[in-house]
């Protein structure tokens, strides 16, 4: 494993670039979409609300390979010159979006209604409301799952892999398929990734730990 | 629309819905066994056995950290290199996903049964019961309604991530309609509309029943 590694450094630290680049910015794609689905879920307004649950639903029971092929297989009919990696990432940035917006969703009616009714009697509007109110204090309950979801995030971008998306699998598979070293080229895949994942997680259970037993009651 | 018409004929449809038996079919076993494996599990985790719960965390832990679709390369390109087994497709498939499950849901369960108040545990056992009779008659039933959503959606990312063994070329839905769109690309929308629609229902009756099962419960 360790001769693996060593032989093919430099391929395995573009796959982890690419790796962590569609991670990074499908985290950020899908906290700006997801955070816009779940303000209209949660609005007084009935067909915004129909319109937040759908996307939610839908994405939220197919798979992530079915969307993201779609984007790499279907969509260059339409958008020329749509890579693998692009391709790859605005599937994540959807299907992502949809269990951002459920966790924001949670951590947004987690916060009491008392809140929102005292700022508005306080003469604030439901925006300013949401905005100062109600939102910085969502904010800490949903930070440990969302820590969880970019974990998943980084995960998931293994299906990249399957759009020649340059990431580490896609660059497990080639080193594996050349040197016939299946088990060694595997298990350094494996620990490359546990490198990205396995603090992170480890972060959020203390953090859910800690900040949960702070916030109750 | 003639595209759809000609995508969804007799012969497609039939190979579409033989696709969908093998998701089925694979998920379904791969749920009973990650559900009793977690189950195992959680509960090691749970009953705190020197080292021995300590180490499977650890590997809980790995396990939960890794691509599931790592673990099915593995399973299929590294065995037969490894310890010289070489799995076909399907056991190869129901392998990957019930050692990926069942860690998954091994941690839901251990803090499902961790989330039930501990002097209810103290108050069984000063009644007299036995730990294991505590456990089956006071602990579980409470944990039980806490557990099933969560174990439910867990079931429902198992039928997702069973498209992923498509690339081990295991003949489920999403191989079967890679196959379609690949003789005919004029196929290769309505094959993502069908494969979107029969995934979401399988998901969302899913779903649906985890909602009931936590009303009856609770």
């Amino acid at each position: 494993m360790i001769s693996i590694l060593t032989t093919y450094w430099p391929d395995f630290v573009e796959g982890l670039k690419y790796t962590l680049s569609a991670s990074v910015l499908a985290l950020i794609g899908s906290l700006i979409i997801g955070l816009i689905f779940a303000l209209f879920v949660i609005n007084p307004l009935k067909p915004l609300r129909v319109i937040g649950r759908i996307y939610i639903e839908i994405f939220r029971n197919i798979p992530l390979l079915v969307v993201a092929m779609f984007f790499y297989i279907v969509m260059p009919q339409f958008i020329p010159h749509l890579d693998g990696f692009t391709a790859g990432t605005i599937g994540l940035i959807i299907y992502t979006s949809a269990f951002i917006a459920e966790t924001i969703r949670a951590g947004i009616e987690s916060v009491d209604l008392g809140q929102m009714e005292a700022a508005r009697s306080n003469g604030m509007s439901y925006i300013q409301a949401m905005r100062y109110i109600v939102l910085p204090q969502a904010l800490k309950i949903v930070i440990p799952p969302l820590g969880n979801q970019f974990v998943n995030l980084v995960k998931n971008s293994s299906v990249l892999a399957f759009l020649a998306g340059f990431d580490l699998m896609y660059q497990g598979n080639l080193i594996a398929s050349t040197t016939f070293k299946t088990t060694d080229t595997y298990l350094a895949v494996g620990l490359l990734y546990l490198i990205l994942t396995m603090p992170l997680s480890y972060l959020m259970r203390y953090l859910e730990k800690h900040w949960s037993t702070g916030a109750a009651e | 629309m003639q595209n759809f018409i000609d995508a969804y004929s007799w012969v497609n449809l039939r190979f579409l819905l033989e696709g969908l038996w093998v998701t089925i079919y694979v998920s379904a076993i791969s749920v009973v066994f990650s559900f009793i494996i977690g189950a195992i599990l959680g509960f090691i985790r749970y009953v705190k056995i020197k080292y021995v719960s300590a180490l499977v965390g650890f590997l809980i832990d790995v396990i939960r950290n890794l691509p599931l679709l790592l673990i099915i390369f593995f399973m299929y390109f590294g065995l037969p290199n490894t310890i010289g087994v070489r799995l076909s497709t399907v056991n190869a498939a129901i392998l990957s996903l019930t050692i990926f499950e069942s860690a998954m849901l091994a941690e839901i369960i251990r803090s499902g049964i961790s989330a039930v108040d501990t002097g209810q545990m103290e108050a069984a056992r000063s009644n007299g019961m036995s730990f294991m009779q505590a456990m089956w008659y006071i602990i579980l039933p409470q944990a039980l309604r806490r557990m099933v959503p969560p174990i439910v959606s867990q079931f429902v990312s198992l039928v997702k991530d069973s498209s992923l063994a498509t690339i081990i070329l295991l003949p489920e839905l999403m191989f079967h309609s890679q196959v379609i769109y690949g003789q005919n690309t004029n196929y290769m929308i309505p094959m993502f509309v069908a494969l979107a629609v029969l995934y979401f229902i399988i998901c969302f009756l899913l779903s649906q029943l985890s909602h009931l099962l936590a009303r009856k419960l609770g």
